[in-house]
């Protein structure tokens, strides 16, 4: 699986990686929302904060050229809408705010999603009573995601391979038949995992 | 769309994730009801179907791209409330495991794409697929379902924002909006040349009466109304009226209106809603949204009989 490389890292051993997940999720949930909340003039919290999710990325051994990757491909994101902002009175003020709160948060979870398998915050879930659909949904969603990126960069790559057009519409209509065909696949997978899970007993 | 942590306050936060929940546990309750059990596992299925469609880029004009958001195309596949359920998956695992999309702003993600997406989306859809027979009224209606959709899921982001006091509606409205327009007819000609490409290769899939959705019950219909036009009441209302409201309208017509204007128990910060300076951009947004409803409608068409031979009409 190619695609795996997105969540290789929550899967390391470090003494990060061994806390159970309900205290990461609930230590992490409890930062975030502190962090939204807290006025930005306590600048002592923000800064002890820094330091303590840098010692908490050091102690888990995950690459800091990864996780400086991540956060340099997310922050835009964060950043576009920031940028609105600025077009108002008093708007540095605002967007050096959400800049800061935003990029603490937007760490933290990176740190979260990198020292917590998917399976463990769902056991996690699970222990909560979340309802079975919804955890049956993202289960399966979390199985054959990777599998789902692989296939559709395979059939791109068919597609890129066969098609030379350079007419927009057409490359277009080549894609969404790519797309379509991908959703057909899926429908036909999703069919045979039903048989598969029925024949191993499911409920 | 994906607004991150920090950019909603505490009281816009827990309203949205009330909203979100709400529509997410009504949706699980009526698919729980109304799917076939062997229909479980397409729903994780369609989740990373979702996930994997929106890595693939369109190439836009200048060097740029787009890509799909898929919140019509799922209601059309599956019906609106497995929808939900499947952009809420999304939008967790997003949010979960490659930390796009904040926590603390799940709740108005999955208002504003899976709800306002999937369910709003879709009750246009409903709405506009009988004027077309077969195929083609799918199509038109779908592409003028994701247009609307998307836009209307920018403005109440913008509502958000400007509720939460991080971009003021005058600056946010108009940027989102206008931006979203042009986002939203990327969004309708994919889902118009995907729906097509489903319809070409497995065309039962695509059945309006394949056992999906065939009876609204008034139930859920209603329940779902409820929500979107709370959450637009909430988020969108208090912003979007620049002239006087129903009520100001009798006060003035009855000639009472010095009585109410004594003693105000709150001061409002904007006077009226009118913002100096600001009505002129809002008017001129108004107006290019329904423009572009036009163009949408008339790109619909012209794609629907491009896409569609007619004689499986």
């Amino acid at each position: 699986m190619r695609h795996d490389f997105l969540d290789r890292h929550s899967r390391l051993d470090s003494p990060i990686h061994r806390l159970c997940a309900d205290t990461k999720l609930v230590v992490a949930l409890a930062i975030v929302s502190a962090t939204v909340v807290m006025p930005i003039s306590f600048v002592t919290y923000f800064v002890i904060l820094g330091v303590v999710l840098a010692g908490i990325a050091v102690v888990s051994k995950i690459p800091v050229s990864f996780l400086a990757g991540r956060l340099l491909l997310l922050e835009p994101l964060a950043l576009g809408v920031a940028v609105l902002a600025l077009f108002q009175p008093g708007g540095w003020y605002v967007f050096a705010t959400i800049v800061v709160k935003s990029t603490l948060c937007l760490f933290t979870m990176i740190l979260l999603s990198n020292t917590t398998p998917f399976a463990e915050l769902l056991g996690v879930l699970r222990r909560l009573r979340f309802p079975a659909l919804l955890i049956t949904t993202l289960a399966l969603m979390y199985r054959y995601l990777f599998l789902l990126m692989d296939e559709a960069e395979r059939m791109q790559r068919a597609r890129a391979s066969r098609t030379f057009t350079k007419r927009r519409f057409a490359l277009w209509k080549v894609l969404g038949t790519v797309i379509g065909q991908l959703f057909v696949r899926s429908t036909e997978r999703a069919e045979r995992i039903y048989a598969a899970m029925c024949a191993r007993g499911w409920k | 769309m994906h607004i991150p942590d920090g950019f909603l306050d505490a009281k816009t936060a827990v309203t949205t994730a009330g909203l979100a929940g709400g529509g997410l546990g009504l949706a699980l309750r009526q698919v729980r009801r109304q799917l076939p059990r062997s229909k479980v596992p397409l729903l994780g299925l369609a989740a990373a179907f979702v996930f994997a469609a929106q890595m693939l880029n369109f190439p836009v004009a200048g060097g740029t791209s787009g890509h799909l958001v898929g919140g019509v195309l799922t209601a059309v596949l599956l019906g609106p409330s497995a929808a939900v359920i499947v952009l809420a998956s999304v939008l967790i695992v997003q949010c979960f495991v490659f930390a796009d999309g904040g926590v603390t702003a799940l709740g108005a993600n999955i208002f504003n794409m899976g709800i306002i997406g999937g369910v709003g989306g879709y009750a246009i859809y409903r709405a506009i697929r009988g004027a077309f027979s077969g195929l083609r009224g799918q199509i038109v209606a779908a592409v003028v379902a994701a247009w609307c959709s998307t836009v209307a899921a920018a403005i109440c982001c913008a509502g958000q924002l400007a509720l939460s006091g991080t971009v003021s509606w005058s600056v946010a409205f108009p940027a989102m909006a206008n931006v979203h327009m042009l986002i939203g007819v990327g969004e309708g000609l994919i889902t118009a040349l995907v729906l097509a490409a489903v319809a070409r290769a497995r065309p039962e899939l695509l059945e309006p009466s394949s056992g999906r959705n065939v009876r609204l019950s008034y139930g859920p219909v209603l329940v779902f109304g409820l929500l979107i036009s709370f959450g637009l009441a909430l988020f969108v209302a208090p912003f979007a009226c620049s002239w006087p409201d129903g009520l100001d309208k009798v006060a003035q017509s009855l000639g009472f209106e010095h009585r109410a204007a004594g003693q105000p128990l709150i001061h409002s910060p904007i006077p009226e809603y009118q913002l100096p300076g600001i009505s002129s951009a809002a008017m001129a947004t108004s107006l290019a949204g329904m423009i572009g409803i036009v163009v949408v409608f008339v790109l619909a068409f012209v794609l629907a009989r491009v896409l569609v031979p007619k004689q499986t009409r």
